[in-house]
């Protein structure tokens, strides 16, 4: 037998002998996971994906996944660069039994890199405090979820508790705000809307720039605390920006508790290297901290006690680690809705979107999922993607955050649905997008 | 505050800072002296002995076994790269140097993020915060002290390598490898010394940087800083890394409080030190100390 021949001969018998060795592919719901663990956001990335992961690898263990049908997931590197979301994305969108049923992009800018191509492939995207906001509007946009708060809800409702650590809203009137913000267009997306906030209520506000990636802030310091002398200082960054305002705020000597930040300056990440600086710190959030919950006893006790963990066991319970718990509770529901409407078995984008948007987590069902605690209830439909956009405040007490608000915040519904139904007409327009009449979706 | 005051505390911010910057822009002066290449990863050794140092001291160590600690872990960095990268690449044009310190960047950050993991860490060494006023300036004392820290530092590297029998190899394998190697210069050692300088640097720049930021993968971003620093300063002059700094440091303090307080824009301060770059390579290439540019044609 000659050389060509010998190797048409063993490539058959390889061939043959996989034939033999793989099993039938069996359904499965495929989640891509586009991640980040490096770079300088990997705290983020690896603590949200791998608590999404865990919760995954939790409902695998125990239920064999969702009605019996296991949720497999690939990750998939992205640094936190839009040019590789792309191509994650272009990669794993076919994967799985029918396809890619879901997938979080973990970051606003990744978010935009496909948001169109999502939409026209027919997978839903799911934002979670992040995001495109006027996606609220899923008449305009089928396929993003900017879930359980937007940005735009989140400022309104930071204006509301202002308001209420000040005795009320008339009592707005005359404060001096100063937002320090990310310069980009995630930092400026609230601006025109604090401005909004600042004519109708009375405060002054002022804005300044930090050039990413924000690890020098002592010139804009230098203005907020020693020209302008604010009353409150609201912090839009993400990363070492927000850790670096923390510590600028102390050595500017500027309260603590008079700093609020977003839900993306307030992950343990962000305190922590802040070390005394950040005792009082505060920051809005859609979900509590800690590990006190029995969805978080479940996954230890299925997933980490069997050395199985997608994350170090001592990131469970932090911030970002139950922002990716979440995510992964609403996934599931989305599908198992789903399921009751197109039948127990594989899904696809389309269907999960169909469940996305017929979410309705009552107290009852989270209760019923072991997240009393967690995450507030969240309705969505084909008007509302966002869900609810309630918020809490949390205090970092030098060692973990704790909330302080018992009560869920509601923002200004009003003002922001009419901003997003502008802004969502004006893309429609732009795209030539006829919207859905959602009055006639079931 | 009058805007006089506001001007005067921007200066000294932007004199400490620049102290600062200047410290990581010494790193790439003494890679760049001996091999004439700019070493990419200095950013990337700096978040490398900053997580280093503090993870040891979080296992338990005292600082200063936690330092040596470091420094082996550095040395041995210098001795692999000197091994397993510039060897192979003797005589080699510098861009063939330079791609190998992007591949080393991701190389050195990658078993950093795996060995010790992606979670900032604090630093506290001392109060942080304690300030002393002069007038209405406002200083932090850690800050202050970082700042003669890093001067002194500079001082006895520029002296060493000036007035030592080290200095004078180094830039003779500077200038020409296989010349230096046929005068009798070991150049494996002299780059071994000089790898392993850069790690201690690195490391004196971690420990600052990192008390005043939190040790995180930022720090490896600090290259951003130096870049404008070294082409101010000139890439083969210590004394330039230091003055480089100041101005980099001072200038883009004062720019943004002036573009802020005059025409209401901010963010300047990333971008200002590259615009300055950029104006001082149109009329000295070199640097301010860097040596002068002479080709034969």
């Amino acid at each position: 037998m000659n050389s060509g021949k010998r190797l048409v001969a063993g490539g058959a018998i390889l061939l043959a002998a996989l034939a033999v060795s793989l099993p039938a592919a069996a359904d499965e719901l495929f989640v891509p996971m586009p991640i980040y663990r490096t770079g300088p956001y990997a705290a983020g990335g690896s603590g949200i994906g791998g608590g999404t992961e865990d919760y995954f690898a939790m409902l695998n263990a125990r239920d064999g996944g969702i009605n019996g049908i296991p949720i497999a997931w690939e990750e998939c590197e992205t640094a936190y660069q839009p040019d590789r979301m792309v191509e994650c994305y272009e990669r794993q969108k076919n994967e799985g039994t029918k396809g890619a049923t879901v997938i979080n992009p973990l970051g606003t800018g990744l978010t935009y890199a496909i948001l169109e191509r999502a939409a026209q492939d027919k997978i839903p995207l799911l934002t979670l405090g992040y995001g495109r906001t006027d996606a609220t509007d899923g008449s305009v946009f089928p396929y993003a979820f900017p879930m359980v708060v937007n940005y735009w809800s989140q400022a309104t409702a930071m204006v509301e508790y202002i308001a209420q650590e000040s005795g009320g809203k008339d009592k707005l009137k005359g404060l001096k705000i100063a937002r320090i913000y990310h310069d980009s267009a995630y930092g400026k997306e609230t601006e025109f809307l604090w401005d909004e906030m600042a004519e109708m209520y009375g405060f002054e506000i002022r804005h300044f720039p930090v050039a990413h990636p924000g690890l020098d802030q002592k010139a804009t310091w230098l203005q907020i605390a020693r020209r302008f002398k604010p009353d409150w200082v609201i912090s839009r960054g993400f990363g070492v920006m927000c850790s670096t305002t923390v510590m600028e705020a102390a050595r500017a000597q500027f309260p603590r508790e008079r700093l609020l930040g977003i839900w993306w300056c307030g992950s343990e990440e962000d305190a922590i290297p802040a070390g005394s600086a950040a005792v009082g710190y505060r920051t809005t959030t859609f979900h509590a901290p800690g590990s006190d919950f029995p969805v978080i006893d479940e996954i230890v006790k299925y997933v980490h006690d069997r050395g199985n963990g997608n994350v170090e066991r001592d990131r469970v319970g932090s911030i970002y680690y139950n922002r990716g718990v979440l995510q992964g509770i609403i996934i599931a529901e989305a599908m198992r809705k789903a399921m009751e409407k197109f039948g127990v078995g594989a899904l696809s984008g389309e269907q999960v979107q169909w469940g996305m948007e017929h979410l309705d987590f009552t107290l009852g069902r989270i209760q019923e999922l072991g997240a009393e605690g967690l995450m507030p209830p969240i309705k969505t439909s084909c008007y509302d993607h966002e869900g609810g956009g309630l918020v809490k405040v949390q205090e970092w007490d030098g060692a973990k955050w704790k909330i302080i608000t018992p009560d869920w915040i509601k923002p200004d519904h009003d003002l922001v649905r009419a901003e997003i139904e502008k802004s969502a007409a004006k893309y429609a327009a732009e795209k030539g997008i006829t919207p859905r009449d959602c009055s006639a979706e079931n | 505050m009058d805007l006089l005051w506001l001007y005067a505390q921007a200066l000294v911010d932007g004199l400490l800072a620049g102290v600062m910057y200047s410290l990581v822009a010494l790193g790439f002066v003494l890679i760049f002296k001996a091999s004439g290449v700019l070493n990419f990863a200095q950013g990337a050794m700096v978040f490398m002995a900053g997580l280093t140092f503090v993870s040891l001291m979080e296992l338990g160590l005292h600082p200063a076994l936690a330092g040596l600690a470091t420094v082996a872990v550095m040395v041995a960095l210098a001795l692999a790269v000197e091994r397993v990268v510039l060897r192979p690449l003797v005589n080699q044009p510098p861009i063939i140097l330079f791609m190998a310190t992007i591949g080393l960047t991701f190389i050195v950050e990658g078993a950093t993020l795996s060995v010790w993991g992606s979670t900032p860490k604090l630093l506290e060494l001392g109060d942080p915060y304690a300030a002393f006023e002069v007038g209405e300036l406002y200083i932090v004392y850690s800050e202050f002290y970082a700042a003669i820290a890093v001067a002194a530092l500079v001082i006895a590297l520029a002296l060493f390598f000036n007035k030592t029998r080290i200095g004078r190899a180094l830039r003779a394998v500077a200038d020409d490898h296989q010349a230096a190697l046929s005068v009798g210069i070991p150049l494996t050692t002299i780059w071994v010394v000089v790898w392993s300088v850069a790690g201690v640097v690195a490391l004196v720049a971690g420990i600052v940087w990192g008390g005043r930021l939190g040790v995180q993968f930022s720090l490896a971003l600090l290259a951003l800083k130096a870049l404008p620093v070294l082409i101010l300063g000139g890439f083969t002059s210590i004394p330039g890394a230091i003055v480089g700094g100041l101005l980099v440091g001072a200038g883009e303090k004062l720019a943004e409080v002036y573009m802020s307080e005059t025409f209401g824009l901010g963010g300047v301060e990333n971008f200002f030190p590259y615009l300055m770059a950029m104006l001082f390579l149109m009329v000295r290439p070199q640097g301010l100390f860097g040596e002068r540019i002479i080709e034969r044609v």
